[in-house]
């Protein structure tokens, strides 16, 4: 049984002009210890769906239909307090901005020791010493000091790290990193990047990293999926979707990086914008951006095509694919 | 710490030199201690050399100086009614005002905290419907009319509470006569102290309530609910505490519009505190008392200021109080 | 191909605009902002007919009869039909007194109101527009104004004015001097409204067009800014006319208000206080609902109006 798997998941928001459906039918896979990286624009549900992971997802947000099993047990089913017992325990989560995310007027000690003492009885010292240990973990300089310091007297990556820190204090299963890079200084970025990636393989946590940087994603995880306007698109191994995306939007995203184009040459660029969510075309929500899109684009939802290890959602590689199969068969 | 103090000392010093001016000035053109010393059957002339003899005809600059000298003695000239030093008439009120203040401080903090914290949790709930609703009732009713309505209600239909004065003292400390010590005390204590509070406790609920709502989207609060942390603890500490720190300067502000209150209160229920005192002052041209009763207010006011700026700075970690490390 | 003239459809009138506007819309929603509108609209036509709908003047002498005095209203049983709201201590109709006082109330709320909205448009326009120095003098000013609370102000000056100037000569001019002292204290509330909006319309391209095309500050600050700030105006004149007669009438009711010869609603409620012990609570009750009833509908309006016009903006 896979650790977590995520099936049919539909989010729904509650705004006053109607419901708008954010994520879509969103089905995957993780495996204890694995690294998956989610990928897509601003806009396309990546954060909403680490957020309905621990049904985070803040009013009028909801799951409307689907399932997050974690263990075999349907997250999005259990009630407050089980839920509860879950989230910073065995599934954490860290957020994009240090600043914001740290409680300005508690200390870090006050922050760090109160998760621990949320879900384990133990004394004070012992969450102290437990305290510590993580932030050496993280590689934070005089950790003592630390725990009586507030958030404002640090610097920006000293504050991630302790982020880490927090979302590693009880060893859990999975953490779910939305965007924990962004907010950071560019020189600071790797190497908070790293250190996720050396504590994940250490001690064996599963990560979910929603991102919009591929760089990052084809270093750091094993499987990645691609998210348009709510939907997964294409999902598998990352070495193979980076190589050889299938996908017309991935394969624009792999294009639009800045080292695909040649010096002097205009960047590429996917043309028009993703629609919103109250907006969606029909049939595939990407065809009218799309250089391949034909008439059954416009109309009809693609199912997944298994291609190589990945599964692609488009109709044309499903056409490509029956052509190929059927050239086979001659 | 001192740094921040020596500060504040020397702010104080000016606002207090102000008020002592604006006071000193109203009361050399306000009233006639002459009046009040002689009578009428006193010759021009008469008049004239007993006011060089008190140097009433001296220089503006020099009579405030002379003023100012005896003021910071603690001497305010004394009252043409009492006939004693006014300062002292004063101070002496001052224990029933200030036990009036510290009742409706009391039940403004006991009220709106709760409250305001219950119904930012769930905004559009019947309980936080009706909190709304009676919160703009309360802004409407002056102060004097929910005084009489209380008097109205609970002291003549019903004869549940004495409807004037302070009732039995005991006497603390060995000057302070206070009223919190008696049955019969706190019984004349409840509805004044209700009709102060309900002047800030709609305004209070409103801005705990609204403050609350937003620090509970915060990024922070959202990730207390991702570490796991008890409910209670999430709305109690991680919420209400970046909450208080708006309400605390907004409090501060309102100190001195609790000043005001009080003389309306204190007239209706004839409590028998500063204000009372002040506007029978102003009634009897009793001008020495109605200045004495500005330099009195001017320094509460300087003083809880100062109160406000320091427990903001305490718990505010992010405030470095001018000094402090 | 036919030959066809373009017809133009003439721009939206102003009515038009107004009828479909988001304002307009929200009101036909909203019942109670209707209700509360339509009651503040009853206070003001009363009051403005007081002369011609009242059963009874006052305040003529020859009107009132002493043997009239303290009558409970008609609806009691001890009531006089000719009285419908009863009669006060010296023999005169409450439904009267009540109606006139109601229109010194709202003359003096309005009134100080504008005077507030006055200075403070033209100081906050000055401080927003000019900015610097002129800027942070202003708004210490104002400051150290909103410090001082408006009642205590208005309590000292008011208290030395009358011991200055002795009863007769303060009744004469008690209802300029209520307006002076509430209009005065108050400035500061407009100023930093408008200087907000200011601040905000300044980086606004239609700022630099008039600037180019050469007009005068103060014709770009009147003409121009001032008219695309009014929303947040509107805001707080409602309630800022409900502070207003809450002050007049908590000033009145300590006797440094209106005269009991002019009253207002403070006035009477101040001069009827002591018989509820005896039992004639209308002569203090009634007035007082009135008051509350008043201030009341425009809190309402207010509410209403700064969820309408902008949520977000205005938090105080």
């Amino acid at each position: 049984m896979p650790l977590l798997e995520v099936n049919h998941l539909e989010v729904c928001f509650g705004l006053r002009s109607g419901s708008v459906k954010a994520l879509r039918d969103v089905s995957f896979t993780l495996e204890r210890g694995e690294r998956l990286g989610v990928v897509g624009e601003s806009g396309a549900g990546k954060s909403v769906l680490g957020f309905s992971i621990l049904n985070l997802l803040s009013r009028p947000g909801f799951i409307s239909s689907g399932h997050v099993n974690f263990e075999g047990k349907d997250l999005a089913s259990l009630s407050p307090s089980e839920l509860r017992s879950i989230r910073g325990n065995r599934i954490s989560m860290i957020f994009q901005d240090p600043m914001m995310t740290l409680n300005p007027v508690l200390t870090i000690g006050d922050q760090m020791v109160e998760c621990l003492l949320a879900h384990r009885k133990i004394s004070m010292a012992d969450a102290k010493r437990v305290a510590l240990q993580k932030l050496k973990q993280v590689q934070i300089p005089s950790p003592e000091k630390r725990l009586d310091q507030y958030p404002h007297e640090l610097s920006g990556g000293m504050r991630q790290r302790i982020v880490i820190a927090i979302g590693l204090l009880l060893d859990p299963d999975i953490i779910i990193a939305d965007e924990p890079t962004t907010a950071l200084d560019v020189t600071i970025q790797a190497e908070i990047m790293d250190l996720m990636l050396d504590l994940c393989e250490k001690n064996n946590v599963a990560l979910i990293l929603i991102t919009h940087d591929l760089g990052v994603v084809s270093q750091v995880t094993q499987k990645m999926l691609v998210m348009y306007a709510g939907r997964i698109i294409e999902q598998g191994p990352t070495k193979e979707i980076i190589n050889d995306a299938q996908h017309p939007y991935t394969q624009g995203l792999m294009n639009a990086l800045p080292q695909m184009a040649l010096p002097g040459q205009k960047l590429n660029q996917i043309r028009g914008s993703m629609p919103p969510l109250q907006n969606i075309p029909r049939g595939c929500a990407f065809n009218p951006r799309c250089e391949y899109a034909f008439e059954t684009c416009k109309h009809n939802l693609p199912s997944f095509t298994q291609s190589g290890n990945c599964l692609v959602a488009c109709h044309m590689v499903a056409e490509m694919k029956q052509v190929a199969a059927h050239k086979e068969e001659l | 710490m001192i740094a921040f103090f020596i500060k504040r000392f020397f702010q104080a010093v000016v606002v207090m030199f102000v008020i002592s001016l604006i006071s000193f000035s109203i009361q050399d053109n306000l009233g006639d201690p002459l009046r009040e010393l002689v009578g009428q059957a006193v010759s021009e002339e008469e008049r004239q050399a007993l006011r060089d003899e008190m140097g009433l005809n001296d220089p503006f600059l020099v009579q405030y100086a002379r003023f100012a000298s005896k003021a910071i003695q603690g001497d305010l000239g004394n009252s043409y009614f009492f006939k004693e030093p006014a300062l002292e008439v004063i101070l002496k009120k001052f224990p029933a005002t200030m036990e009036l203040v510290i009742g409706a401080t009391l039940i403004i903090v006991c009220f709106s905290v709760p409250v305001g914290v219950y119904s930012a949790i769930k905004p559009n709930g019947l309980f936080s419907k009706v909190v709304m609703g009676l919160s703009i009732v309360g802004i409407s009713v002056p102060v004097f009319l929910t005084a009489i309505g209380l008097i109205y209600l609970f002291a003549i239909e019903l004869g549940w509470m004495p409807s004037y004065g302070r009732g039995e003292t005991t006497t603390i400390l060995g000057f302070w006569e206070s009223g919190f010590f008696t049955a019969d005390g706190l019984m004349h204590l409840v509805l004044p102290s209700f009709t102060l509070a309900s002047i800030m406790l709609p305004l209070f609920i409103r801005l705990i309530r609204a403050e609350m709502m937003e620090v509970l989207q915060s990024e922070y609060v959202k990730f207390a609910w991702a570490k796991g942390i008890s409910p209670r603890r999430i709305y109690f500490l991680h919420a209400l505490k970046n909450t208080m720190l708006p309400v605390i300067t907004v409090g501060g502000v309102q100190i001195g519009t609790m000043v005001a209150y009080t003389i309306l209160t204190e007239t209706v229920f004839q409590w028998p505190g500063m204000g009372f005192l002040f506007l029978e002052a102003v009634n009897r041209v009793d001008t020495p008392l109605i200045v004495a009763y500005l330099i009195v207010v001017g320094a509460i006011f300087v003083v809880t200021n100062t109160l406000v700026d320091l427990i903001y700075g305490l718990v505010n970690p992010t405030v470095k109080l001018a000094g402090k490390k | 191909m036919t030959d066809s003239t373009m017809k133009m459809d003439a721009p939206p009138s102003t009515w038009q605009r107004f009828k479909e506007s988001h304002f307009w819309h929200s009101f036909r929603i909203d019942r109670v902002a209707q209700i509360s509108f339509a009651i503040f609209v009853l206070y003001v036509v009363m009051a403005l007919s007081a002369s011609f709908i009242a059963p009874f003047d006052p305040y003529d002498p020859s009107q009132i009869d002493i043997l009239d005095s303290e009558i409970p209203p008609s609806w009691d049983d001890e009531g006089d039909e000719r009285f419908l709201l009863g009669t006060d201590a010296q023999g005169r109709d409450m439904l009267s007194t009540i109606l006139y006082g109601t229109r010194v109330s709202i003359t003096i709320g309005i009134c100080a109101v504008l005077l507030q909205a006055f200075l403070g448009i033209v100081i906050g326009l000055t401080a927003g527009y000019v900015g610097g120095r002129v800027d942070s003098l202003l708004m210490r000013i104002a400051d150290i104004q909103l410090s001082f609370s408006t009642m205590m102000v208005a309590i000292i000056v008011l208290a030395v004015f009358q011991a200055t100037f002795g009863t007769e000569l303060y009744q004469e001019l008690a209802m300029i001097m209520l307006i002076l002292v509430i209009g005065i204290a108050e400035w500061p509330q407009y100023a930093r409204t408008i200087r907000a909006s200011v601040l905000a319309e300044k980086k606004k391209e239609y700022v630099d067009a008039a600037r180019v095309m050469g007009f005068g500050r103060l014709r770009i600050m009147f003409r121009h800014i001032l008219p695309n700030t009014l929303s947040p105006i509107l805001v707080i004149s409602t309630v800022q006319i409900a502070n207003a007669i809450i002050s007049e009438a908590s000033l009145s009711f300590l006797g440094l208000g209106m005269p009991v010869s002019q009253p207002s609603l403070g006035s009477l409620i101040s001069s009827g206080f002591e018989y509820i012990f005896s039992g004639a609570w209308w002569i203090t009750v009634i007035p007082g609902l009135v008051l509350i009833v008043l201030v009341l509908v425009m809190n309402l309006l207010g509410d209403w109006m700064r969820d309408v016009l902008n949520p977000k903006l205005y938090k105080g």
